[in-house]
């Protein structure tokens, strides 16, 4: 097997957590990559939604945007945005929510705001969307985070969406009907919380990663499960499945659109 | 109407006006027109504020921002938005700040005309601390303690659509955002169409918005591009990437609203002029 890039070892590790008959509800970016990887895989008939209102869609290209033509013309149904979030997340219809953020805690908060004072911020993210609510409502989140200590942080500049809060239970607590961030993939392999202070710990690490590595990723005192699994390396057809898929999406995102310039 | 006629009459500077369309049927041309005619003080209302509020911004029309995801989709930072929040330019902007599920229910309120909306949400966040417009209410039946924002109710919601017959129904096909409720929810409602027709096909299950709750449709092919029409045309994905290079330096950003904003008379000569530049 050809090397891998650490992209695509993240977006196959993401892609194995899903299963046949998941709901999930997708963000753009790694995360719509692992989904339809998933489906183009071992998950045929998984449920992705994307929240501009599109569900069961099985696009052939990821789409740029949340809300590409794609996602429209391969959808089992199109509803209006307030549904998806009222009618499905919130009733609680979505068994999995994948979510990215700028900075993520210990306990699995997220940022997705800003860095520096919300008034006068150093730098302005473009903010939390669907997230709040995604972690709120979603059976389970899993989160992907390229590691830096820049994103793996002590504390949060801002707490767009609650993970498990200061843990040991707390999140429980506060009446959040979903079941916080079970898992967390990353450059060096996935972190999840520890049963009972909910802090994340190093899980499983990729062949070939090592402890080091990710400590040194990690900008708290990264904890280890009392057994590290070790993550297999992408198969053959996993790679050559996401690689076709992103070549299918570069050449469909690089093909010029007419711009639709009236005759007369 | 002519879109420019109907910017002139409808959007007054100070308005509170939400072009929505959720990645889809974006009004652009709309939004350049707001430019041409150079109205300030809006208070501008949308989900995500795109690219067409990125320019608003950065040419000083707006003087607040209500909104839940202010990005690039799939690119990165809106620039101009940016640097309006973190260095004042060209001048200072009030955010209203809203996650999506808060929004879509500020909309159904607005649209249905009650005085709030209530979901289950924003929990254990930091955005309430930061926003006296989330705010918490008991239920009164139950006692659970629910999160309240107030309605969405703009002076002026402008759309695009695919198609109005001439009665003014207008038909809306594809990825819906909140439109319907962002139109429901205004006091005037002005929809650009991709195409007059005589009557429209029935449409049992569809989306209309019934005449009488249309104030005005202007007939404007490829008014949402670079957003799309679905059925007319695509997304130009390779325009947002592009718009990265050119909102991130000022100068430039000034010159191409020079060139193919400012300078051009509707969005006819918009859509030739980016043409020409393409050729």
């Amino acid at each position: 097997m050809s090397a891998c890039t650490r992209d695509e070892w993240m977006t196959v590790a993401a892609a194995r957590l899903l299963k046949n008959r998941d709901v999930c509800f997708v963000g753009i970016g790694l995360p719509s990559a692992a989904c339809n990887l998933a489906r183009f895989t071992h998950a045929p008939q998984i449920v992705l939604i994307y929240e501009s209102g599109t569900i069961g869609t099985r696009p052939d290209v990821m789409p740029l945007s949340i809300g590409d033509g794609e996602l429209a013309q391969t959808a089992a149904c199109v509803v209006p945005l307030p549904e998806i979030f009222s009618y499905y997340l919130q009733a609680g219809r979505v068994d999995i929510g994948f979510l990215g953020a700028a900075q993520i805690d210990r306990h699995g908060n997220l940022n997705s705001t800003v860095i520096g004072p919300y008034e006068m911020p150093s730098t302005r993210l473009p903010g939390a969307g669907g997230a709040p609510e995604i972690a709120q409502h979603a059976r389970q989140v899993f989160v992907m985070l390229r590691a830096s200590r820049r994103s793996f942080v002590e504390r949060l500049a801002f707490r767009s969406s609650a993970g498990y809060l200061d843990g040991h239970g707390a999140r429980a607590r506060s009446g959040a009907a979903g079941g916080g961030p079970r898992a967390v993939i990353t450059d060096f392999g996935m972190l999840a919380p520890h049963p009972e202070s909910e802090e994340l710990q190093l899980v499983a690490l990729f062949e070939g990663a090592t402890v080091e590595e990710a400590r040194a990723a990690i900008g708290w005192p990264l904890q280890l499960a009392d057994r590290i699994d070790t993550i297999a390396p992408p198969s053959a057809h996993e790679l050559d499945t996401l690689r076709a898929l992103h070549a299918r999406t570069r050449e469909a995102h690089a093909r010029p659109v007419r711009i639709p310039l009236p005759n007369g | 109407m002519s879109l420019a006629d109907a910017i002139e009459r409808f959007v007054s500077d100070g308005a509170s006006v939400a072009l929505e369309g959720f990645t889809h049927l974006i009004p652009f041309a709309a939004g350049h027109e707001l430019i041409r005619q150079r109205r300030r003080e809006l208070h501008l209302i949308r989900m995500t504020p795109d690219l067409i509020y990125d320019q608003l911004i950065g040419m000083g029309c707006a003087r607040k921002l209500t909104f839940s995801w202010g990005g690039n989709p799939g690119v990165g930072s809106l620039h101009r938005l940016r640097d309006a929040v973190e260095n004042q330019w060209p001048r200072a902007l009030e955010l209203d700040e809203h996650s999506h599920a808060g929004m879509a229910a500020a909309f159904c309120a607005g649209a249905a005309r009650l005085p709030f909306g209530v979901l289950r949400g924003y929990l254990d966040t930091d955005l309430p601390a930061h926003n006296p417009n989330i705010r918490r209410v008991a239920c009164p039946f139950t006692g659970e303690v629910l999160a309240a924002v107030p309605a969405l109710n703009p002076d002026v919601t402008i759309l695009h659509a695919q198609r109005a017959d001439r009665a003014g129904n207008v038909a809306i096909e594809g990825i819906l955002g909140a439109t319907r409720e962002a139109a429901l929810a205004a006091t005037t409602l002005i929809v650009t169409v991709e195409e007059i027709v005589d009557t429209l096909p029935p449409a049992m299950n569809g989306i209309v918005l019934p005449h009488w709750v249309v104030t005005a449709v202007a007939h404007c092919p490829g008014g949402a591009y670079p957003s799309y029409a679905q059925g007319h045309y695509a997304r130009d994905n390779a325009f947002y990437k592009q718009w990265d290079e050119i909102a991130r330096d000022r100068p430039r950003f000034l010159a191409w609203m020079q060139r193919h904003v400012l300078a051009t008379g509707d969005h006819r000569a918009f859509l030739a002029s980016l043409q020409q530049e393409a050729a």
